[in-house]
């Protein structure tokens, strides 16, 4: 599904990333994992398509096509979805106003007719309920006011919807504590499927002891280190980064 | 009709305007704003026409007072029965003694635009709420443009105690050449009244538009203004409210401006006596070469103690060569007081659009949905809701999000 090829990345004058390599295929759960200051977040965000992050050599094809040369909104129709680390407030633009303007967007360009309202509602409200959030999250300004839970829960609800093909969840276990660390745990799980993969970028261990990972690769100093099973994650947790960064 | 009263009135207006003509940009409160286009037109006064092409305007959720080139169209308009809504040339008949009582006394500065008006007016709207009287529906005043000429009309608007009222004043215009709406209102909001006026400003796009909007708020009187500029190559507002004691003044405004559009607002909000509140609220959208102006007044005099008072004047420029003069001031001579001001100019927030873009939406329809999602907290403000929904509409084809 996803083959990125010694990507080298730069910000400004300086390389972030230089020349990192992974494979993700349909179904599978990776979870990146690193010290700050490694690239993690640079990664998410070139997958994503953001401004501001000259490639400046490598490749990444999704699906068997060339990811960089989509524009960011083609990424997202095409199912690429990146669950925010910092999900942004927008004042004046609803929940249910983006999730349908969102949804109608991934289904025009797959050649499908807008969304019946009411079928909208039934399933923005039962994925919604599902995600233990409350209705009135629905008509209220995108984020605007929200807790730091109750952003992550958004971000997952928006994916829910959208139903992505490849889900990049960036440090979503930050600020959050831990029911809704399981609540969204669950909202994840529930995605998992077959033909959906997941790339979860994180700091700590913690997000992974509810979200299983099929593969854990540490990334450090814009490369990934070291890849191996779930069980690299408890090693990590119990010996930290150091140990890699010497290696 | 010849009334001694008025036509001393007017005479000293016309001497008045001979000498000074419209205002030069050299006065303070003109200085962003040239209006010798203006006078180079060389307009003269509209003329009465007698067939007009439009049809009776919908009844339902409003009365209605049609005005076609500054001349008041009964046949065109929808009336209630018990209130005193007529027209100024009917009340110089029928309620000469009111309209005498309260003509000019709301202006407190005059300049070339209200001495012409004064001087020159041919009809316009006179409304009287009785003591105790809420108006039952929303009164809309539509003035349509249809001759390119000068059009002058002069309003008087009373509510005695405790009346409520809600006004929309409308200025429409299906033709594109060019002319000149000269509007001006006086407006007395008497005790514990309550007055909502919205005025809809969407001339032609070759008019040039004064409207001018004088109040005098009694105690504890409420004044509710909401000023949307959407139309004319030039136009400017004046809107001025003198508070009384523990009087409430709210004044919201949104001018969206594109080619090269020029757009106006001029409010001032004097304190005169202690416990007053008022609330000022403007944002204005700048695309192409379009120019704003937006300069905001708040005057708490020397014994109005106990004033809380906020004004707030945000804009978006979405074009190099757009440009906004604002000027927020308070003038503060009372020592007990809660005043604040705040302004903002920028651009559209590229995280946001980002976010929209990594949800499906193309950077295009991203930006017009944060645009309109700026514009449209002025126009949630409405609580007429047909006049929210149209509002709505129009924000929603300047910005189209499909």
């Amino acid at each position: 599904m996803l083959k990125i090829k010694d990507l080298t990345v730069n910000v400004g004058t300086k390389e972030i990333l230089k020349g990192l390599n992974l494979e993700v295929n349909a179904g599978e759960i990776h979870a990146i994992m690193g010290p700050n200051g490694a690239g993690k977040s640079t990664l998410s965000h070139v997958l994503s398509g953001k401004s501001g992050y000259e490639v400046t050599g490598g490749s990444i094809t999704y699906n068997g096509k060339n990811l960089l040369e989509m524009p960011a909104e083609i990424r997202a129709r095409e199912g690429v979805f990146l669950a925010f680390q910092y999900p942004v407030e927008i004042a004046g633009v609803t929940n249910v106003y983006l999730l349908k303007a969102a949804l109608n967007a991934v289904r025009k360009h797959k050649g499908l007719s807008e969304v019946d309202a009411m079928d909208f509602l039934t399933l923005v409200k039962a994925k919604t309920k599902a995600l233990e959030m409350d209705e009135k999250f629905l008509y209220r300004a995108v984020n605007e006011g929200f807790s730091g839970g109750e952003k992550k829960r958004n971000e997952i609800l928006q994916m829910a919807m959208l139903e992505p093909q490849l889900c990049i969840l960036d440090e979503t276990d930050s600020g959050l504590d831990i029911d809704a660390l399981r609540i969204v745990a669950d909202g994840v799980n529930a995605l998992r499927a077959e033909n959906r993969s997941f790339i979860m970028v994180t700091h700590y261990q913690r997000l992974l002891d509810y979200i299983k990972p099929d593969f854990v690769h540490v990334l450090a100093d814009g490369k990934i280190v070291k890849s191996g099973g779930a069980e690299l994650a408890l090693e990590l947790e119990e010996k930290g980064y150091g140990w890699l960064e010497q290696a | 009709m010849s009334i001694s009263w008025l036509d001393d009135i007017r005479t000293q207006a016309k001497n008045q305007f001979e000498k000074t003509g419209f205002p030069a940009s050299n006065l303070e409160d003109w200085r962003y704003t040239n209006v010798s286009a203006i006078a180079k037109k060389e307009f003269s006064v509209a003329k009465f026409v007698e067939d007009v092409d439009f049809d009776a305007v919908e009844s339902g959720s409003a009365f209605h007072f049609v005005f076609v080139d500054g001349y008041f169209r009964e046949e065109l308009s929808n009336l209630p029965e018990s209130i005193t809504i007529c027209s100024i040339n009917d009340a110089l008949k029928n309620h000469a003694n009111l309209l005498q009582s309260k003509f000019n006394q709301a202006i407190q500065q005059s300049h070339g635009f209200i001495d012409f008006n004064t001087a020159n007016f041919t009809d316009g709207l006179f409304v009287h709420i009785p003591k105790n009287t809420i108006l039952e529906k929303p009164l809309q005043i539509i003035h349509i443009a249809t001759q390119a000429a000068i059009l002058p009309t002069r309003h008087v608007v009373i509510l005695e105690a405790n009346a409520k009222a809600e006004l929309i004043e409308m200025f429409v215009s299906p033709e594109k050449y060019a002319y000149l709406t000269n509007s001006v209102s006086e407006i007395f909001v008497g005790e514990n009244a309550d007055l909502t006026l919205y005025k809809v400003q969407q001339e032609g796009e070759n008019a040039y538009h004064f409207g001018g909007t004088y109040v005098q708020q009694a105690d504890n009187a409420r004044f509710t203004h909401h000023n949307f500029a959407l139309g004319s190559l030039l136009a400017r507002s004046d809107i001025v409210s003198d508070l009384e004691t523990a009087a409430e003044c709210e004044l919201n405004g949104l001018y969206l401006g594109s080619k090269n559009q020029h757009l106006d607002n001029l409010t001032r909000i004097n304190h005169l006596q202690p416990n007053g509140i008022s609330r000022e609220f403007y944002k204005g959208i700048l695309n192409d070469q379009a120019k704003g102006v937006f300069q905001g007044r708040i005057v708490v005099a020397e014994n109005a103690q106990k004033i809380d008072s906020q004004m707030n004047n945000r804009n978006l420029l979405l074009s190099n060569e757009a440009e906004i003069d604002t000027k927020p001031q308070l003038e503060i001579y009372a020592d007990d007081v809660k005043c604040a001001h705040g302004v903002t100019v920028g651009q559209l927030d590229e995280k946001s659009i980002f976010y929209l873009q990594s949800r499906g939406i193309d950077e295009e329809t991203a930006k017009h949905i944060l645009t309109f999602a700026f514009a449209n907290e002025m126009v949630d403000r409405v609580t007429f809701e047909p006049l929210k929904v149209q509002l709505a509409a129009l924000l929603a084809v300047r910005y189209p999000m499909d």
